[in-house]
């Protein structure tokens, strides 16, 4: 077989430098920027910064603040996920049944992922309106006073609640695809082998979505982890006072609300390492492969 | 075991196509039935209506002595064998034989069992801890056999099952399946494009057409006494010689051969006659020109004209042919005769 390749050396080189510029001007300096500054104390006026070594993140881990955001952001990461993921399964399952076959449909609600996310989160936010939304009416109506922005637990809530909106439409169209790509035939097997619709759905249709399910999973968590931070950021509105926030908003708060560059950066070099966990645990995954065919 | 009975059974699909018209046919317990057609004829329709994965539009389908209609498919005491063998991809090919069995109830020591029993029977043993992407397509084939084995059903059906195998392991597979049904006695019923596995499995052949039956019988009647044009020219490769031809007098004629007798029809006919009842005779009443010659090893099939018309003549491979013009013979009783318009046989 002939081998295309290039003759010059300078040329691939040439071809790479806009994307490897990118990616050093945007990530990687960074990224130094950040661990280097994690190690510094700087003065609050920008006058200069000090080195103190390793105390940015002993204070962290000292921190009981930072414990406890640090288990708000375990326990709304893993709310929103389990809770887009499933209730998208649930209308990707709905939505199969009646669109089997019927391709236009499926043309139609593709539509749904590129318009929905930034807008479904706007009607979400909106639905939370503290005068006139109708879910926090819906609240007053059962007697309970929605104090978003106030209350600790009714923020977290809300937090979860648009979060959660306003990642279904992607976990669906997902889900959708992947139920539609098991064979008609092993499903009508299926049926022939099993009466009960829901013991054939775990046994048959739950591990076939199992490689789509474990991408939507990584997608999530990070989505949870990191993208939230508008939807947050709109609710919480930079008053930090008595609400909860997620580790990647803390950041932000204590770099540019606290001036604190020095234990931002700490931070943000802890949530990449999380990253990076991450990405080695689903490259982990994806060699022992989730997938059969 | 039991038989299987369609009354007046009609399939509609919701956007108005008519798959299938009224039809009814009964098949018999422990009898081997297929169903043949050209692709598109509603074959799989009917098939699916019996194992319950299609609604059935109209007419009442019984299985045993109950009416099935509005029974679930895992309720009707069948077992179906599809085209792509259908196997659960992420389960070992143990556990895809016991799904079904699984889900029953049973035992797990019968099921055990009986898996082992169904890998014995099928040869299967050394792959029963394989998932299915791990398989040729002739081991998945029997996978799926054996998961239809193992439930010990009243009814097997099949639906194209070997038509995704190269020709070699299809012959082979072809004996393999009548053998097992033959062996287990069970009810089944096979859906087929292909006209030699209808002819050397069948107990009974059901000739499909557009939707409609066009003849039910033994692979001897289909193939010896056509119903229609359509399945004449359906069964038998090559298929039957169609010629022009005329009624009168109680008789058929083959320009100006009387051929056939006892024919009631007047005026114009199709004469039909397999390829293997013309015989070479150098006294024979036809004269053919013969243009092609097609050599297939144990026979010989001659192409050629008669006056205005084609034929095609089956010869054994030690007959002496050459190119031009040849006399040929008709076998006694071996015509067919049918009506010009309607196809039908007289
Ligand atoms: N779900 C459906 N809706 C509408 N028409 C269908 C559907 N399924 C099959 N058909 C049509 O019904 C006819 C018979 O199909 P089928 O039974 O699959 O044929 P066969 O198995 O003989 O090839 C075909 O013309 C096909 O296009
Ligand atoms: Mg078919």
């Amino acid at each position: 077989m002939k081998k295309a390749g290039f003759t010059q050396a300078w040329l691939p080189i040439l071809l790479l430098v806009p994307q490897l510029s990118i990616i050093l001007i945007f990530f990687y300096w960074p990224a130094a920027q950040a661990v280097q500054s994690s190690f510094y104390l700087q003065d609050p006026f920008g006058f200069g910064s000090t080195f103190v070594g390793a105390d940015n993140y002993t204070d962290l881990l000292g921190n009981a603040e930072y414990k406890r955001i640090a288990w708000f952001t375990v326990i709304f990461t893993v709310s929103v996920t389990f809770l887009s993921l499933s209730l998208a399964l649930l209308l990707a399952v709905k939505a199969d049944k009646v669109i089997r076959g019927a391709k236009g449909y499926r043309t139609l609600l593709m539509w749904v992922y590129a318009v929905a996310p930034p807008v479904a989160g706007f009607i979400g936010l909106i639905m939370f309106n503290q005068s006139w939304g109708p879910i926090t009416r819906t609240f007053a109506a059962l007697g309970h006073d929605l104090k978003i922005g106030v209350n600790y637990w009714d923020t977290a809530g809300a937090m979860i609640a648009v979060s959660v909106w306003k990642q279904i439409p992607v976990n669906f169209i997902f889900f959708l695809s992947g139920l539609q790509s098991i064979p008609r035939s092993v499903r009508e097997a299926a049926l022939i082998d099993n009466r009960s619709a829901s013991s054939r759905f775990w046994g048959v249709t739950f591990p076939l979505l199992a490689p789509t399910g474990f991408f939507l999973l990584i997608i999530n968590i990070t989505y949870a982890l990191f993208d939230t931070f508008g939807v947050i950021d709109t609710l919480v509105k930079g008053e930090p006072g008595n609400n909860p926030m997620t580790l990647v908003y803390k950041v932000y708060v204590d770099g540019f609300r606290g001036n604190d560059l020095g234990g931002s950066s700490a931070q943000s070099v802890i949530l990449m390492v999380l990253v990076l966990a991450l990405t080695v645990f689903q490259f982990r995954m994806v060699e022992r492969r989730i997938h059969y065919t | 075991m039991a038989q299987v009975s369609l009354n007046n059974v009609q399939k509609v699909y919701p956007n108005g196509f008519q798959a299938l018209h009224p039809t009814g046919f009964e098949v018999a317990d422990g009898e081997f039935v297929v169903l043949v057609g050209p692709s598109g004829c509603g074959k799989s329709t009917l098939l699916r209506m019996i194992a319950g994965l299609e609604d059935i539009t109209d007419g009442s389908l019984h299985i045993g002595d109950r009416v099935v209609n509005h029974v679930d498919p895992a309720d009707r005491d069948i077992a179906m064998v599809f085209q792509n063998y259908a196997l659960y991809p992420h389960m070992t090919v143990r556990k895809n034989i016991a799904y079904g069995l699984q889900n029953r109830k049973i035992a797990k020591d019968v099921i055990a069992g009986k898996v082992a029993e169904a890998a014995e029977m099928l040869n299967l043993n050394d792959y029963l801890d394989r998932k299915p992407s791990q398989l040729s397509g002739g081991q998945r084939q029997r996978v799926a056999m054996g998961r239809a084995i193992v439930r010990d059903p009243s009814v097997f059906l099949f639906d194209e099952p070997l038509s995704n195998l190269d020709a070699k392991l299809r012959n082979q597979m072809r004996v393999e399946i009548k053998a097992l049904q033959r062996r287990l006695g069970v009810t089944s019923i096979y859906v087929t494009h292909d006209q030699v596995e209808a002819m050397t499995m069948a107990d009974r052949i059901i000739v499909m057409n557009a939707g409609r039956i066009e003849q039910i019988g033994t692979p001897s009647e289909v193939y010896h006494r056509p119903a229609s044009t359509f399945v004449a020219s359906f069964m038998g490769a090559p298929p039957m010689n169609m010629l022009p031809g005329v009624a009168e007098n109680g008789a058929a004629h083959l320009f100006d051969l009387p051929i056939a007798d006892q024919v009631a029809a007047r005026g114009e006919v199709i004469v039909g006659i397999r390829p293997e009842d013309l015989i070479p005779d150098a006294t024979g009443p036809l004269a053919i020109e013969v243009d092609h010659i097609e050599d297939l090893g144990a026979h010989r099939l001659l192409h050629g004209a008669l006056r205005d018309a084609r034929l095609t003549v089956h010869v054994s491979k030690d007959v002496e042919v050459a190119h031009g013009p040849l006399r040929v013979a008709i076998k006694p009783d071996a015509v067919s005769v049918f009506d010009v318009t309607s196809g039908a046989r007289l």
